[in-house]
């Protein structure tokens, strides 16, 4: 585990997975950087969901190597468990816990894992829920919430593990188009305090705004990666410009 | 003059101006009242039918008839001899049958568990296991398992003589299963003043913890710290004592038969094995579907948070398919204690098997039956009464 050399956060070597026969992830090879932002976006079935799950092991890798900040993923649970204690994952639907209020579902992570203090877990809570606009909801179950507000509670349940580094698996796909936007201002505003994050995302006026990089999967493999302003004037690839020409003119 | 002017208003919804027929309220009414004298005659014609037959036959309805002498002999169960009332031996029957519906419930329960988990094991064989007991079990009558494990399994065990020996104080064999019984030995007097310590300080234990997490402002386990004090006193009490606590009264083979221990008959054995064997394999059905009704994203959810597997067991998934999981057992709880009357075909002497008998004999069925009934119906809400207090206690308000 020598990651001296580097200050990449995250590093990934010819990373392999297969579902059955189907081979999802061809030879992903990508460092990002502490503190990087980077926007996942290609084709649905590209791969870019799965990828994502990798880094905290929700998907176990076949090949390859992952090492996230200095920890290298493999069979060994206790790597697994200190990588997601370091890793705040949110995803498409929510995965809100029903049976516990807002506030439970923030402070469960805190409370088993990081063996905090219940009343400090609270706080820490409250200040996360004001941080993403709804404190008055804390005592409600997420099904009395909508859309929108659900994914900022579990924006804030897994900042609460305050963790280094925040995968976004879709944020926004489930979402009514009028609850985008106030999910996307909570990520802007997380963007700035310097946490790396890692979204898969169609969202491209986000990236263009926010990303450092953004990486374009098709086929399970990178077919491009370059900064947002690159990306979307001169983008290289055929595949890339394709998309680009559908996803932005529909 | 009012009723002009009420006429006058567009009608909102003239009470008066609806015929009988087509009023909502009225026609419930309407319907009640024709169901309810349905039902009565129906009871009366019935009733009148009764009377008619029992004075045909020379009887009257009434229950005087459970002070007489039983004068028929039970095989097993409490204390009861042929010159005891028919009012204790409906008892024993009673006993009886509460005896292998609450075995029963605890084995099918167990069985369940372990087979509705078994069968979401990412191991093959285990799985594939599981689904072959499932479908095996559910889809055979009871009736007939019933008569397979008696006759075709535990009447053909082997005889007394070469019984089916484990450590030499367990033995099977055609007469049931024997096996050792604890009995108070010399140092139990002595003993019990550990017991009663061991459990002052589980107490004691429960309580202090309890504070001190309330201190620490950390949930926790206090009920298991309690548990285990209590369980590590009695246990140095046990080494402590220089006499020990418990004998072991074990089974020993005489000239003809075994005396002493435990005595498991062939007919319970076999009633309880097919009850719980039967119905755990429907409790593991409803185990399966409880825990994947859970959204796989929540234990994803959880498991990214860091939480360990157990963790996200019990603090994630297991909430959420108790919820599902406990009123479908509620019902397999009920049909297992029914199911219990199916005991007659092996003449286990259960609630039923007396009750028949008693019939033969004195002729009174209807007040036997009746009687029968009152039985298992306050058996099973009993039952369901417990489950749904617990379903109550393990309700998610979700809003």
């Amino acid at each position: 585990m020598n990651v001296s050399q580097s200050d990449d956060i995250i590093i990934c070597e010819d990373v392999h997975k297969w579902f059955g026969d189907f081979h999802v992830l061809k030879g992903i090879s990508v460092r990002i950087g502490r503190g990087e932002k980077v926007v996942i976006c290609g084709p649905s079935g590209s791969g870019k969901s799965t990828f994502i799950r990798t880094l905290n092991r929700l998907e176990h890798h076949q090949r390859g190597r992952i090492i996230v900040d200095g920890i290298e993923l493999t069979d060994d649970l206790k790597n697994i468990e200190a990588i997601r204690r370091e890793t705040g994952m949110v995803f498409q639907q929510f995965n809100l816990f029903p049976h516990l209020t807002v506030l439970q579902n923030i402070t469960l992570g805190p409370i088993w894992v990081r063996k905090m203090k219940k009343s400090e877990a609270a706080e820490l809570a409250m200040s996360l829920l004001e941080r993403v606009g709804i404190p008055e909801q804390a005592h409600k179950y997420p099904s009395q919430l909508s859309g929108g507000q659900q994914q900022r509670v579990a924006i804030a349940r897994a900042l609460a593990m305050q963790p280094k580094i925040m995968l976004f698996d879709e944020p926004t796909s489930a979402l009514d188009p009028e609850m985008i936007k106030e999910v996307l201002d909570v990520m802007r505003e997380l963007a700035q305090s310097g946490i790396t994050m890692l979204v898969v995302t169609h969202e491209m006026g986000f990236a263009r705004e926010v990303a450092d990089r953004i990486l374009f999967f098709d086929q399970g493999q990178i077919v491009e990666e370059a900064p947002p302003h690159e990306f979307f004037a001169a983008p290289k690839h055929e595949r890339t410009k394709l998309f680009l020409s559908q996803i932005l003119h529909h | 003059m009012a009723s002009t002017q009420a006429s006058k208003r567009p009608e909102p919804a003239g009470r008066g101006a609806i015929s009988f027929w087509r009023h909502r309220g009225a026609r419930n009414i309407a319907i009640q009242a024709v169901f309810l004298v349905a039902v009565v005659a129906v009871i009366a014609y019935f009733y009148n039918n009764m009377i008619r037959g029992l004075n045909e036959l020379g009887l009257t309805f009434g229950y005087r008839f459970l002070g007489l002498e039983a004068g028929f002999a039970i095989s097993e169960g409490i204390a009861y001899q042929p010159s005891d009332s028919y009012a204790r031996a409906l008892l024993v029957g009673i006993v009886n049958t509460v005896k292998v519906t609450l075995a029963g419930i605890v084995a099918a329960s167990l069985i369940g568990l372990v087979v509705g988990v078994a069968s979401l094991s990412s191991n093959w064989l285990v799985r594939s296991l599981a689904r072959v007991y499932v479908e095996v079990f559910r889809n055979v009558p009871l009736l007939l398992q019933l008569l397979f494990w008696y006759s075709a399994v535990i009447l053909k065990l082997p005889p007394v003589r070469q019984s089916v020996e484990v450590f030499r104080s367990f033995f099977l064999n055609q007469r049931g299963l024997y096996l050792p019984r604890l009995i108070a030995g010399q140092g139990f007097s002595s003993w019990l003043w550990f017991a009663g310590l061991a459990l002052v300080a589980g107490v004691a234990v429960y309580f202090g913890v309890r504070r001190r997490l309330k201190r620490l402002d950390r949930p926790g386990f206090p009920s298991l710290w309690a548990l285990g004090t209590t369980l590590l006193i009695a246990a140095l009490g046990w080494f402590l004592v220089p006499h020990p606590p418990l004998d072991v009264d074990p089974p020993v083979l005489q000239r003809f038969n075994f005396t002493g221990g435990m005595h498991l008959s062939p007919e319970f054995a076999a009633i309880l094995l097919g009850l719980s064997v039967y119905t755990g394999a429907f409790i593991a059905e409803v185990v399966r579907g409880g825990i994947q009704a859970v959204d796989r994203g929540q234990s994803e959810a959880a498991l990214a948070l860091g939480l360990r597997p157990w963790a996200v067991m019990y603090l994630v998934v297991l909430p959420q398919a108790l919820r599902v999981i406990v009123p479908p057992v509620t019902s397999q709880y009920l049909n297992l204690a029914k199911n219990s009357s199916l005991a007659v075909a092996i003449g286990y002497p259960e609630l039923f098997n007396v009750g028949t008998t008693i019939m033969n004999q004195t002729g009174q069925t209807l007040p036997v039956f009746t009687l029968i009934m009152a039985c298992y119906l306050s058996l099973s809400l009993i039952t369901s009464a417990f489950m749904n207090w617990y379903n109550r206690k393990m309700r998610l308000d979700e809003r």
